[in-house]
């Protein structure tokens, strides 16, 4: 039954097609991408239930042989996994993305956008059903370019097409990694089956680390671990939101799935990966959510608190692999399930939050901090859900971010009382670095969620904006419902990760189940204490309410120390909210303010702003891009002379010629 | 059900602290004090009132108190009174702790920032500057306790201080008190962190972030605020009195004593002490934190 | 035995930590009073179940000297030095703090390193002793005020004592002699130095000396 996910690419590649072919009738072609994605998404979304929830892994190898590997697919219960945000992102992106796209011209770009929109689809869903690396590769190709198209939709603008040749170079400097990766993995295997590549490297640790550490760089740079995170804050800003919410809630996470299925080739792993996997997840975590802090872009804010996730999906996943590596089984279920379900939440909330983002900017004309405020009255469903996901994202309780968290806060707690002192070691690091994590996570969100939806607005457009489209609000209400459900039903979503997890650890089902369960029965009591949480608010509101029923309630300014006529403007901004955590961090963050202090007795005109620009781009890439620039010379060779272009097929052809020969 | 007796103590009792400490400041200072009860006069007293709100407010204003509110009582239901249990243990109750406790803390700085006044964007954004620290410290702290209980849920590692492991693990605990002490005095916002009394907008914390509720929603502020206490708190004192006799009415009696002379420690500190200049409590903090991080190295081995 | 010296051990890193993170003034000499009182008690308690003269007078000293007498003379000197607080260390008073951690760490490895070579040393104060080089050391480097060099200088001390008081059985006194000796010559000289540093060039910067250069 592997046809439902073949009609599902299909469909997809259709609507797709079709949206191309329309282009001269804006509305009907859209209708056909949306059609296309909305379809063949949900009919993969099914196939990928089916198999999770059957367990078995459905396969397709065709006759037609591709030179160098063969059209293997399989989906098993790792990859029916990771198709779920894919899949479900896809429905919701495409559900949101017509309304959002409404008052755009041009055809040939809104078409061209709803087929690199379903390509990336497609690609992502090729490169987690993949069963063999060439195909992986080409795959990946497939989705690693049609971001480029996304990114660049505002073509027109500078900074747009600077954000959509960063993504390029960013994107492509990781598929290098992976292109040594499985040549080298096929050279070892003598096939490009993944089947084969177990084996090869069943008996060599050295092997199997150098394996381990290409994959990390060329996944992990899709995935967006610091340093090669540079891409995230420059492509989301530039793309469409509903894009955005793809890239940043279904793209990154297949750079996960890379690292989690190169795992399983690798054989039993050793310590060291898991300490540097935790090493780099902490990293990401800390730096992703304190660059974060300095933004005062909203959709660059999201993008940085991506690199944040994707560092605590890495500790997960560390703590795993370390309890593999030690034998320490409870660990290791439990390290990967919190990763995992991380990666699901993960999807879930920044999906929603980067539509919200999106209805913003719409409502709104913007997203520029400082210019917004008073949103919550303006755009309720927008405001409301919203709120949901930045208290998901923050990981609280009862949300389901709380519980990915939770899972990952268990093994780190189960950790620390282990008898081995590394093991202990290794829980308090993460113990702590999700505590900081939490922490300014908490304080980030304060400060998006405040300044955008609360307070009064500060500018005329923010005080216009009216409540987006019904589509694009009941993407979001989905979104928010599944953060609630997520959250609430968490002892089931836990104990339903069970084959996920032993797929992932190599241990059998019924182990990973009796370590999940462990598990289960604090968060149910955990879900207990809430709803009394719950219970509880709910009878407090009430005594709030029959107390009003019978006092004066009246409306008045808020005291501001006598000051009787206070302007919007004098509300504390995003910048000075975050003031005093980007000093005490001012070793990772560093802002660049320009003031023009106040002069005279009576000054005319004053002004401070603060730009934070990365440290990595301008240290790390910025030297490399400037190091590209004399390759420039290497123009002379690119002549426009179709002669010389032949020269130099023949000169390859010949030198291939001879090097075949001689060995 | 002697598991409810910890819930029960700390729903009735926790203003009882607030008024202990302020009668101890009042003494310090020559002064006679507001009676013992005041706090729950005035608790009683905001509830009665009426409701003036800030023209932009929206719904938020008013549900971020009765959140707070209800995270801190339903935190009661997982916080051990020493060695007295709480109604619900499980392995992972210290991370719903810490959960429930940076829900209310966020539900407070979010109705804050709904007021749209600058000054309660600054109390928000200090709070949470402080909170993002203080969590990891948290953390640190429970962590050296769980190691040296082997356990980590909060009833069994109070249980397990028993006298001869409080004995053998005493700089640990030494260490660790301390830093919940400081916990308690950043988390509650008292001096040297911040002045609960005074008015003068531009150094408060706390007070400037609930400055504009009035009426019944205040009157959850300001038991919420109280219950905060008693939980930092009897962390602190279910550790450093370490009677686990098994005797209900002792070890009761013993935490109640202990819950007041830590109130009357309280009072004492704001008495003698000055607020710290802002950019210093960052340090305080992180002095707290070394302080555990050496306990459990220490333990370690 | 072994609940004091964990009493002592806890303290002793307090003490590390307290001058590690310390600026203001005065506060150094009194922690190093303290941690001088601490370290003059190990050998007290190692060798409770047989005091002998030596053992006392050794320990008198020790707690006379560096609890007593070196800090007096510091806080002297502070009084007399025309600065308040260490103003700018090389490494800010955070940085030195989160420095300590990995250190301790680290001395707790090397420790269990060393443990089969010293079986009769208890564990915590071998601890103890690696964590006070270290932090001498660093302080030293570390640090721009002769003052706080001094300081470094004595917990260094400090941290030999200790290792001595526990490792070394039979010829403990002979070992600390030369190293109190070493010390209170250091003490002296240093003190002198600063001194007439201070009243000839006004300053007491250590790295300003290398305007002193030929």
């Amino acid at each position: 039954m592997v046809m439902v996910f073949a009609t599902a690419i299909l469909l997809l590649l259709f609507g797709g097609f079709l949206a191309v072919v329309l282009c001269a009738r804006s509305g009907v072609s859209q209708v056909a991408g949306q059609v296309g994605a909305i379809s063949g998404s949900a009919l993969g979304l099914v196939s990928a239930i089916r198999v999770l929830l059957t367990g078995k892994a459905e396969g397709m190898s065709s006759v037609w042989h591709m030179p160098g590997g063969s059209l293997h697919f399989q989906i098993d219960v790792l990859s029916a996994f990771f198709l779920l945000p894919v899949f479900g992102l896809s429905i919701l992106a495409a559900l949101y993305g017509r309304s959002y796209l409404a008052d755009r011209k041009g055809g040939y770009a809104l078409a061209g956008s709803w087929f690199h929109l379903n390509m990336l689809t497609v690609g992502m869903a090729l490169v987690i059903a993949a069963h063999d690396g060439l195909l992986f590769l080409l795959a990946w190709e497939i989705m690693a370019l049609s971001p480029f198209f996304l990114v660049a939709f505002d073509d027109q603008k500078a900074e747009v097409r600077k954000a959509a040749w960063i993504y390029l170079s960013a994107t492509h400097l990781g598929t290098a990694f992976l292109l040594i990766f499985f040549v080298l993995l096929g050279r070892l295997a003598g096939t490009s089956d993944f089947d084969g590549y177990a084996a090869a490297l069943r008996d060599n640790p050295a092997l199997s680390s150098t394996m381990f550490l290409l994959a990390l760089i060329g996944f992990g740079s899709k995935a967006g671990i610091v340093p090669t995170h540079v891409w995230l804050p420059e492509a989301h800003p530039a793309a469409p939101s509903h894009a955005s919410a793809l890239m940043s809630g279904a793209m990154i996470k297949v750079g996960i799935y890379g690292v989690v299925r190169t795992l399983t080739f690798l054989g039993a792993p050793e310590p060291w990966w898991g300490w540097l996997l935790i090493a780099i997840g902490a990293s990401s975590g800390v730096l992703g959510v304190l660059f974060a802090l300095a933004q005062h872009d909203l959709k660059r804010l999201l993008a940085y608190h991506s690199v944040e996730n994707i560092g605590i999906i890495l500790l997960g996943i560390g703590i795993g692999v370390l309890g593999l590596a030690e034998g320490i089984r409870p660990l290791a279920v439990i390290g990967f399930a919190a990763g995992l379900l991380h990666v699901l939440n993960h999807s879930i909330f920044k999906g929603l939050l980067f539509l919200g983002a999106g209805a913003v900017q719409r409502a709104a004309h913007g997203v520029e901090l400082e210019e917004l405020g008073g949103l919550l009255k303006r755009m309720p469903w927008t405001g409301a859900t919203f709120l949901i996901g930045a208290t998901a994202i923050v990981g609280l309780p009862p949300l389901n971010g709380f519980v990915s968290e939770f899972l990952l806060f268990y093994a780190s707690f189960f950790a620390v009382v282990q008898p081995a002192v590394n093991i202990a070691v290794a829980g308090l690091i993460v113990l702590v670095v999700m505590g900081l994590i939490g922490g300014l996570a908490a304080a980030c969100f304060a400060k998006a969620f405040g300044v955008v939806f609360l307070g009064s607005p500060r500018s005329p457009e923010a005080g216009e904006a009216r409540e987006v489209a019904r589509p694009m609000c009941a993407a979001m209400a989905i979104l928010a419902l599944l953060c609630v459900v997520f959250g609430l039903a968490a002892p089931t979503v836990v104990s339903a990760l069970d084959r996920v997890v032993a797929a992932a650890t190599g241990l059998t089902i019924g182990a990973a189940r009796d370590q999940l369960t462990a598990v289960t029965g604090p968060l149910t009591i955990a879900i207990s204490v809430f709803a009394v949480c719950i219970v509880i608010a709910a009878s407090v509101w009430a005594v709030r309410s029959r107390r009003l029923a019978l006092a004066a309630v009246r409306t008045a300014q808020v005291w501001g120390c006598g000051y009787p006529k206070p302007t919007p403007k004098m509300q504390y901004t995003a910048s000075s909210f975050v003031q005093p955590l980007t000093t005490q961090f001012h070793l990772f963050v560093r802002n660049r303010e320009v003031l023009v202090p106040p002069e005279g007795y009576f000054p005319a005109s004053a002004s401070y702003s603060s730009e934070s620009s990365d440290p990595f781009l301008r240290g790390l890439f910025a030297p490399v891009f400037r190091w590209f620039d004399y390759l420039s010379h290497l123009e002379i060779f690119q002549h426009g002379l179709v002669h010389g272009y032949v020269l130099y097929l023949v000169i390859t052809l010949v030198a291939l010629l001879i090097w075949g020969s001689v060995w | 059900m002697s598991g409810f007796v910890s819930p029960v103590c700390a729903l009735i009792f926790a203003p009882l602290l607030v008024g202990i400490i302020n009668r101890t400041k009042a003494v310090v200072a020559g002064r006679r004090g507001p009676p013992l009860v005041q706090p729950y006069w005035d608790v009683a007293k905001y509830l009665q009132r009426g409701v003036v709100y800030g023209e932009v407010t929206s719904w938020l204003f008013r549900l971020g108190p009765v959140v707070n509110l209800a995270s801190l009582a339903a935190a009661l239901l997982i916080v051990p009174f020493g060695g007295l249990g709480a109604p619900l243990n499980f392995s992972g109750d210290l991370i719903v702790l810490a959960g429930l406790l940076a829900l209310g803390r966020f539900a407070t700085v979010l109705a804050a920032l709904d007021t749209g006044s600058s000054f309660e964007g600054m109390g928000a954004s200090r709070e949470v500057h402080f909170a993002a620290l203080a969590e990891p410290t948290l953390f640190l702290a429970l962590a050296t306790l769980a190691r040296v209980t082997g356990s980590f849920s909060l009833t069994p590692i109070y249980q397990g201080f028993t006298a001869t492991v409080w004995v053998h693990a005493l700089p640990a605990v030494v260490l660790v008190a301390m830093t919940l002490l400081i916990l308690e005095l950043v988390e509650n916002n008292r001096i040297p962190v911040d002045d609960p009394t005074t008015h003068l907008e531009l150094t408060m914390i706390h007070e400037v972030m609930v400055l504009d509720h009035s009426g019944p929603e205040l009157a959850f502020i300001h038991y919420a605020a109280a219950l905060r206490l008693w939980i930092l708190g009897s962390l602190l004192v279910g550790l450093v009195v370490p009677f686990r006799s098994g005797s209900f009415w002792l070890e009761g009696t013993a935490m109640l004593l202990g819950m007041a002379v830590l109130a009357v420690a309280i009072g004492a500190i704001e008495s003698t002490m000055a607020r710290y200049q802002l950019i210093r409590v960052p340090q305080f903090i992180l002095g707290a934190a070394t302080l555990s991080a050496v306990a459990f190295i220490i333990i370690l081995v | 035995m072994l609940p004091f010296l964990g009493i002592i051990q806890a303290l002793g890193l307090l003490t590390s930590f307290a001058l590690l993170g310390t600026r203001s003034k005065g506060a150094g000499p009194q922690w190093l009073a303290f941690q001088g009182l601490l370290c003059g008690l190990v050998p007290i308690i190692m060798h409770a179940d047989g005091l002998t003269t030596q053992v006392v007078l050794l320990a008198i000293g020790n707690i006379v000297l560096k609890g007593i007498v070196f800090p007096w003379v510091l806080l002297r000197l502070r009084a007399r030095a025309p600065y308040h607080r260490e103003v700018v260390p090389f490494i800010g008073i955070v940085g030195s703090t989160l420095f300590g951690i990995p250190v301790l760490a680290l001395s707790v490895w090397l420790a269990l390193r060393m443990t089969p070579a010293l079986k009769h040393a208890p564990f915590v104060m071998l601890v103890l002793s690696i964590f006070l080089i270290f932090v001498g050391l660093f302080l030293i480097v570390t640090r721009r005020k002769a003052l706080m060099q001094v300081i470094g200088y004595l917990v260094l001390e400090n941290g030999i004592f200790v290792f001595s008081a526990i490792a070394i059985s039979g010829t403990l006194l002979l070992v600390e002699l030369g190293v109190l000796l070493d010390a209170f010559v250091a003490v002296f000289v240093m003190g002198i130095a600063i001194l007439h540093i201070n009243s000839e060039f006004g300053f007491m910067d250590v790295d300003q000396l290398t305007a002193l250069r030929g």
